[in-house]
Parts: structure tokens; C-alpha cells; sequence
């Protein structure tokens, strides 16, 4: 019998620990499929962050490095100088990348470190259940605003796409969504670049995703997937803000 | 040769292949002379934005199976701390350099050991111990250095020079060693560098959900460092064989010590120096054979007090254990210390 639909090679094959509906499996997937494509999976090091995808290493089949909370880029900036022509990955949400991590963040933009940053947005801390972070959008409701993100006080979401395509050494920036099928396919397309990239030595390629937290957002996957679009995609939109190929030059 | 000079360049010749800084007083010529030599020599240098950003580049190089360094001074060390802890949890060698200034806080930019509880007793959270060395002279930076990188290696934790403001900065001649052997330990069994689809992955980790696991996790690592306190300690001893006054002292105040100890000698009090090399593990060993036939010990150190805490402990009380200290970035002199002698010398002369 032909096998029509199997688990890729990248993904090791065990449970997840992911609530219903999260967004996790589906990007874990799509990086794993990159891997298996580019046929790169033996020469490639993730490096896991703290939160949600703290567990990845039981996940991801490449040699994986766990980070402490938002240190990441600097923890793939060691393992890449060291190895530069081995392939690196970072996996970071958004409580890590943009709220402990920014410095960390930013600085591995500006030096156009030769990795790839996968950024999870889900415009919450996930795994100590649910508060308020950096990405959360003005009103939202979360465990350490219950009344509703208020900026006057909590200030206001960072937009990291925006933020780091400021950065000379940036090479691809673009943010791209988990909630259908062709923005599936869209996000797999954007880490494959991102990976491309690194083969050829462009610098940081950065792709945040945008995705869905049912559990901490007190919703069913379905109203998470409608959330997305209709609340988040109009604050983060889609799209590629960086692009320093070919490709990117001719757009 | 400048002390730092020569830890960066006996840094170099014991293989390490990374080093990430960040800018400090007392130790900025360590990181300038790596940044002049390190690539030369087929390594990385790397400035880093930050000390917590440093010692996380170093994590991900030690991780990778490659010796790697960071330097900082007292206020850049605790950054470094958080570090520290996840290199000791994921059982990842690294060598971190201590230049000590004044404290707490900004403190001064001048010579202190103030960092010794921080170093030997609490580097970071959660239940470890990592090697600390404690040279007195630029030579022995140099060789302490490499003895690092080994030590730190073998067993699989990190180590610290813990040096001060005066040895970075003082000059001293000194000697390489023709030839270091390096990579003497394998690491092909746990590091990450790639699998190249011939193993299973490797993982680099701290985390274990489990509570019964990380307790057997770090169990098996105290089991490690039980071998490391059998093996690993070291101390000079001098004069202390026939000694009434012992004095305890590690490195720039060593120097000091020692040249009370001359000078009390030609008084005609008979007092002996114990200078630990290891600070932890601590050189327990050492020490009661060197206060064995003496009445009184004194511990000499650049802070309010704190490795005198560990000379009790680790002679029982079983002698009375004085302090003489001077702290913020002052610096004792032979004669303040001399005093001291003569004052526990008195009523026995």
C-alpha cells in the first residue's frame, strides 16, 4: 500500500505534550518537514527556548540545545560561531523573545548572526498559564490584566517584524499565520527561505508566526482560529517586511 | 607579562576556540588581547551585548563540544550567574574568569575578594558546586588556566579563575608551557554538533519535569563531585611545620600574608602560611596538616570575612581561627598584617 501522509523524519516520533488546538504542532511540523526537504536534519542544531516549546527536545530529531529564558540567539550565536557550517535554529515565543530576550533578540539581528528564528506569537505566556505578554494586544484580556491590556499602564505590544527589519543585518523578516491551509503553506515556504538563507550566508532570517492559544485564552480552537483573524492579523499584519534577495529586490 | 594578557594567551594555547566578553574594569585587556588573537589562532572572538548574553554564547559553543571562555569582574559575574546555573545543570564544561574589584553594587574598580561566597558557596540557583582555582602570581594564572580547561573537561562542570584586580594587573615574567595536549576528553558522546543521520540526537538540557528524575539527575552529579573533592584540591604550604601561628590567605592577599610571615620570622615568631589553590573544592587536607602543631590561625582576605568561614569548618574549630581583613578595593600591607601576628604572639613570646 502507498504511503500517502507520514510523520516527517524531523519530528521524533513520540506524543506532544500540546493542548488541543495549539499552534505548536503545526509549526514543529512544518520546520521538520524543511529539514527532511532540504535533507539537513543531520547537520542542524535547534536551540529550544523556556515556555511552551520548552519540551521540543523531545521533539525535534536534529541535536538540540535547551536555552535559558530568552537567551536563545545568543545560545545559537555560540553553537553557530562554533560550527558555522552546521545549520541553526532558534524556537522562541513571544514572552522570551521580545519581553526577556529583546536585547538578545535584537543584537543577534544587528550583527547578522547566520541563523534562523523561528518566532511563535501568540500574544501570551502559555505555559505559566496565561499572562499578559509583550505581544498582547491593547484590551486583551489576561491573568495579570484581567481589566484588559490598558497601554497607559502596561504599555503598548511590540511589533517584532517591524522592529527588526530596521536592522542592517537582518536578510529575511516576515511574519506569516498558522490559521488555514494556504497560510500553512505560506509559513512552510517562509522557513524554507529562512533555512535557504542560512545555507547561503545572508544573516538573521526571522519568521513570526502568528498562532493560537485556546487554553490560556479561554476559547475553543475554532474561536481561537477566528480571533487570530479578525483581532491579530489587523494589528500584525501579514507579510514580508525584509528581503535581501533576489527575489525580495525585484518585490 | 599583565596578568590578564597571560590567562588570554594560556587560554589560547589550552585550545579554547571561543571567547565571548564584555567590557569591565579590571579585566578589559583580557578581552582586547583575545580580540587581537583569537581568530589568528583559528578561534572565535566575540563582543557580546551584554555578560548574560556572553555566558549564554559560551553555553551554546560548550554545547557544541568546543572549549570556551568568558571574563568578566565582580558586577558582571553576578549577570553571568543565571548562566553559570545552566551550564552546572546541563553538565557542561566552560571556563569563566573572575578579575574581583570592590563591591557590592558598582563597589570600586580596585583589587578585592569579595566574590568568594558567590564563587564557592552560591553562583547561581539550585543545588551545584563549580571548580574554582586561585592563583597569586601571573605564572600561576598561566597554569591554572590550562589546569581549568582540563579539570573542567574531565568532570563535566564549570570552572572559575578566581583572580583579582592587582594579579590582572600586575606584571611578572612567565613561562608557557612548549606544548599544551588538548582535547584530551571525548565529547563526541553528548555534544551537539550535529548528527549526520549516524546517531540518535543529542540533547543538551537542565530541565526535567519530573521531580523524582532531576533528583536522581543531580544525585549523580553530587556523586561526581565527591570524586572531584577527593582528587581535586590543592594549597601551598609554607613554613608550617614548626608554625604557632598559621595564616590562611589565597591570592593577592597570599602575597601579602607570606611577606608578614618573613617578617614575623625575623622577629623571631615562628608563623607559616597555608595559601589554597583550590577554593572549592576547598584544600581541607592541606590545611589541618598545616595547623597541626600551631595555637592560633589567622585567615587574611580583601573582604569583611568570608573565606574564614570555610578554614573553621574545615578544621573543626578545632583551633582558634582570627580575621584580619580589608575590603572595597584596599589593599592589607605586610606591616597591618604583621601587627596582627605580634598581637597573637603576644602573651607567647
Amino acid at each position: 500500500m502507498a504511503v500517502v501522509f507520514e510523520k516527517p523524519h524531523g519530528l521524533c516520533d513520540v506524543p506532544m505534550h500540546f493542548c488541543p488546538g495549539c499552534s505548536h504542532g503545526i509549526v514543529h511540523r512544518l520546520v521538520a518537514e524543511v529539514l527532511d526537504d532540504m535533507n539537513i536534519e543531520g547537520d542542524t542544531i535547534a536551540v529550544t527556548p523556556v515556555g511552551c516549546a520548552c519540551m521540543s527536545y523531545d521533539y525535534f530529531n536534529c541535536d538540540v540545545v535547551c536555552a535559558a529564558h530568552g537567551r536563545a540567539p545568543a545560545v545559537a550565536t555560540g553553537v553557530k560561531r562554533t560550527n558555522p557550517d552546521k545549520y541553526v535554529f532558534a524556537y522562541q515565543g513571544d514572552g522570551d523573545l521580545a519581553a526577556i530576550g529583546t536585547a538578545e533578540t535584537v543584537h543577534v539581528g544587528t550583527r547578522g548572526e547566520n541563523i534562523v528564528i523561528i518566532f511563535i506569537n501568540n500574544t501570551i505566556y502559555g505555559m505559566t498559564g496565561g499572562q499578559m505578554a509583550p505581544t498582547s494586544i491593547p484590551g486583551q484580556v489576561t491573568q495579570t490584566t484581567p481589566y484588559g491590556r490598558d497601554p497607559k499602564t502596561a504599555g503598548y505590544p511590540i511589533r517584532v517584524c517591524e522592529m527588526m527589519s530596521t536592522l542592517d543585518g537582518t536578510a529575511l523578516v516576515q511574519r506569516v499565520a498558522v490559521d488555514t491551509v494556504p497560510h500553512i503553506n505560506e509559513a512552510k515556504k517562509a522557513i524554507r527561505k529562512a533555512f535557504e538563507n542560512q545555507k547561503e550566508k545572508r544573516g538573521l532570517s526571522i519568521i513570526e508566526i502568528l498562532s493560537v492559544c485556546p487554553t490560556n485564552w479561554g476559547m475553543t480552537p475554532l474561536e481561537s482560529i477566528k480571533r487570530l483573524q479578525d483581532e491579530m492579523i489587523p494589528y500584525y499584519p501579514l507579510g514580508v517586511f525584509k528581503d535581501v534577495t533576489k527575489e525580495g529586490e525585484e518585490k | 607579562m599583565k596578568g590578564n594578557e597571560a590567562m588570554a594567551e594560556a587560554a589560547i594555547r589550552a585550545g579554547c576556540k571561543a571567547f565571548f566578553g564584555y567590557p569591565i574594569t579590571p579585566q578589559t585587556e583580557l578581552s582586547a588581547y583575545m580580540a587581537k588573537y583569537m581568530e589568528k589562532s583559528g578561534g572565535v572572538f566575540l563582543q557580546a551585548e551584554s555578560e548574560v548574553a556572553a555566558i549564554n554564547m559560551v553555553y551554546g559553543a560548550s554545547a557544541s563540544g568546543q572549549r570556551a571562555m568568558t571574563s568578566s569582574s565582580s558586577p558582571g559575574i553576578s549577570l553571568k550567574a543565571e548562566g553559570i546555573s545552566y551550564l552546572a545543570g546541563s553538565d557542561l564544561p566552560a571556563v569563566i574568569i573572575n578579575v574581583q574589584r570592590g563591591g557590592p553594587g558598582l563597589g570600586s574598580i580596585q583589587p578585592a575578594q569579595q566574590d568568594y561566597w558567590q564563587a564557592t558557596h552560591a553562583m547561581g540557583h539550585g543545588d551545584f558546586h563549580i571548580l574554582v582555582f586561585a592563583p597569586a602570581s601571573v605564572q600561576e594564572m598561566v597554569d591554572l588556566i590550562i589546569e581549568a580547561f582540563d579539570t573542567s573537561d574531565e568532570y563535566r562542570m564549570p570552572a572559575m579563575i578566581l583572580a583579582d584586580g592587582l594579579l590582572g594587573q600586575m606584571m611578572e615574567p612567565v613561562s608557557f608551557p612548549d606544548e599544551v595536549k588538548i582535547d584530551k576528553v571525548d565529547k563526541s558522546g553528548w555534544a551537539c554538533s550535529g548528527h549526520k543521520m549516524q546517531r540518535e540526537h543529542h540533547i543538551v538540557n537542565s530541565l526535567y519535569i519530573e521531580a523524582e528524575k532531576c533528583e536522581e539527575v543531580v544525585r549523580k552529579r553530587f556523586e561526581r563531585y565527591a570524586i572531584v573533592e577527593e582528587k581535586v584540591h590543592k594549597a601551598e604550604v609554607y613554613m608550617c611545620d614548626d608554625a604557632d601561628i598559621v595564616l590562611t590567605a589565597y591570592g593577592a592577599s597570599a602575597r601579602v600574608a607570606k611577606s608578614a610571615v618573613n617578617q614575623a620570622r625575623k622577629l623571631g615568631i615562628k608563623a607559616g602560611l597555608c595559601r589554597p589553590i583550590t577554593l572549592w573544592p576547598f584544600p581541607k587536607k592541606e590545611l589541618n596538616e598545616a595547623v597541626k602543631n600551631a595555637s592560633d590561625v589567622l585567615c587574611v582576605e580583601m573582604s569583611m570575612g568570608q573565606m574564614v568561614d570555610d578554614v573553621r569548618l574545615a578544621i573543626n574549630c578545632s583551633k582558634p581561627v582570627h580575621f584580619f581583613g580589608r575590603c572595597g578595593g584596599v589593599i592589607p600591607s605586610p606591616k597591618e598584617v604583621l601587627e596582627e601576628i605580634k598581637k597573637l604572639a603576644g602573651g607567647k613570646q
